[in-house]
């Protein structure tokens, strides 16, 4: 059964050294309430995957991911995360996997179906092989013979997202202009939880529903739950808090402000 | 002249349009003002056929009205089905063509850290891929870039069509599939050009201007970009 849960009872079921994804894309419709929450435990040695955000940047910051799974990490109107790049010339990231986007796509997408790779022709020349050593490859067995990078299943312990309006039988609406990967983050974890902006669903538009009881664990209720990042049709970015969280990774008594005031 | 001038921003975008002649039917995506820039005005004259968003996830006609979808897992659909071009910029690119936009210096522990690779690896081996380089320089053009993001000519790119910059148009038909000078725009020697790029170039003997906007051009770019801003912003 799904469960309506409270962003603490989600981490609460979390334990160090697990693999987490987080759905949303940069600084689009992230699942913040949830990473607040995660923020503020003591839950740590994680491995984060994700269309990189400020979530990747602020659990980077606070020292809690021990290797980070992504594509790009941006904030979009800022384009490059801060505490991203701080943590990555300080050395403070212990591990990185750096894929093409398609690729982490196919990583969920072959996690979602329990399958240990997909096959694509995207990596090879790039630095994708290079950095990724780990990186297989497998020859088509039909008459073309194509060899193809196989990649990974990126399977999750846990994954989070936020959406705009959900039942609290699992059902997930998005209503925004993107339903970016959310549903095979979901589809990819062990257990996902979904907060949404508001509980009751938009039954002229379950078209849009893209998550399902089947995909979900929890439910929390999270007015506000992408925080700063932008939850189109109910609200935009709060570009002023962005700058102000961005300029942290310049100012280290910034930081500590404004961990006390929204992290803690 | 006295005050600032669309001159160099006009070729250039007319260059960006060129770059996409022919793309009827395909999914353009330019990265930046003055690809969008070219990639509307190509739209407006020659190819009317192609597909173009707004960036987000909404496929808009030249009045910027929404006209059909294009959300992220669909944006991967066209990659892999060769149904797109890309315009894309680079932190570098070197002479083969392969762009950085991950990070400068060693990946382990990189002294700046960029974007990572996003979907460079894919797009340049599933796609035409160009690129728009605003800051023509010789940290830009390199010998050979840090980490590769989008592969060139040597490492199995499907096709670099076109590199406009500020100062010029390379296409990748050089000996080898190495930059290979098409134009210069106005008021830039090839010296200027070489001078800028550090890493080596094919220079063919014949090489003209890069050409200025025919007078409907002209029409639709002050319409497309009244005011100028977009244009006025490309300096040399």
């Amino acid at each position: 059964m799904v469960r309506q849960m409270t962003p603490d009872d989600v981490v609460g079921e979390l334990q160090s050294g697990m693999t987490l994804g987080i759905g949303g894309w940069g600084s689009r419709r992230k699942p913040m309430t949830l990473v607040r929450a995660l923020a503020r435990s003591s839950v740590t040695d994680l491995t984060v995957v994700t269309y990189g955000g400020p979530d990747a940047g602020i659990l980077c910051a606070l020292g809690k991911v021990r290797k980070l799974v992504y594509g790009f990490v941006s904030l979009d109107s800022i384009p490059l995360e801060p505490w991203f790049r701080r943590v990555r010339q300080e050395g403070r990231l212990p591990e990185v996997m750096e894929l093409d986007e398609g690729m982490l796509q196919l990583g969920l997408r072959a996690a979602a179906w329990r399958l240990p790779f997909l096959p694509t022709r995207v990596g090879p020349g790039s630095a994708v092989m290079s950095t990724n050593p780990g990186l297989r490859t497998v020859r088509s067995p039909y008459d073309d013979a194509t060899e193809l990078v196989a990649m990974p299943a990126l399977r999750l312990d846990a994954a989070f997202v936020h959406v705009h309006r959900a039942d609290l039988h699992g059902n997930g609406q998005v209503l925004g202009p993107d339903p970016y990967f959310d549903d095979l983050f979901c589809l990819a974890a062990d257990r996902a939880y979904m907060s949404c902006e508001a509980i009751g669903l938009d039954t002229d538009r379950l078209y849009q529903a893209i998550i399902n009881p089947t995909m979900v664990a929890g439910v929390v209720h999270a007015p506000g739950g992408a925080w700063f990042t932008e939850c189109p049709p109910d609200y935009d970015r709060d570009e002023a808090l962005q700058a102000a969280y961005a300029a942290t990774a310049r100012d280290d008594d910034a930081w500590q402000a404004f961990v006390a005031e929204h992290l803690s | 002249m006295t005050g600032p001038t669309t001159d160099l921003g006009d070729v250039c975008a007319v260059a960006c349009a060129d770059a996409f002649r022919g793309d009827d039917g395909l999914m353009v995506s330019p990265m930046g003002p003055i690809p969008r820039l070219g990639a509307r005005l190509a739209k407006a004259t020659h190819s009317p056929g192609i597909v173009l968003t707004d960036g987000v996830a909404t496929i808009v006609d030249l009045d910027d009205e929404p006209c059909g979808w294009m959300p992220f897992a669909r944006v991967f659909d066209m990659v892999w089905s060769g149904r797109r071009h890309v315009m894309m910029g680079a932190s570098q690119l070197d002479r083969h063509g392969n762009q950085n936009i991950s990070a400068l210096g060693d990946f382990a522990r990189p002294k700046v850290q960029l974007l990572g690779v996003r979907g460079g690896p894919g797009n340049t081996v599933c796609h035409p891929t160009s690129y728009w380089i605003p800051n023509h320089g010789p940290k830009v053009f390199v010998e050979a870039v840090d980490i590769i993001s989008g592969v060139g000519t040597d490492h199995g790119a499907f096709e670099i069509r076109r590199v406009v910059t500020n100062l010029c148009v390379f296409d990748l038909k050089g000996p080898g599939g190495v930059l290979r000078l098409r134009s210069v725009h106005p008021g830039v020697t090839v010296d200027d050009v070489r001078a800028a790029t550090g890493c080596a170039i094919d220079v063919p003997d014949d090489v003209g201007p890069s050409r200025l906007p025919t007078p409907e051009e002209r029409a639709w770019l002050h319409r497309l970009d009244a005011g100028g801003g977009i244009r006025s912003a490309v300096t040399r």
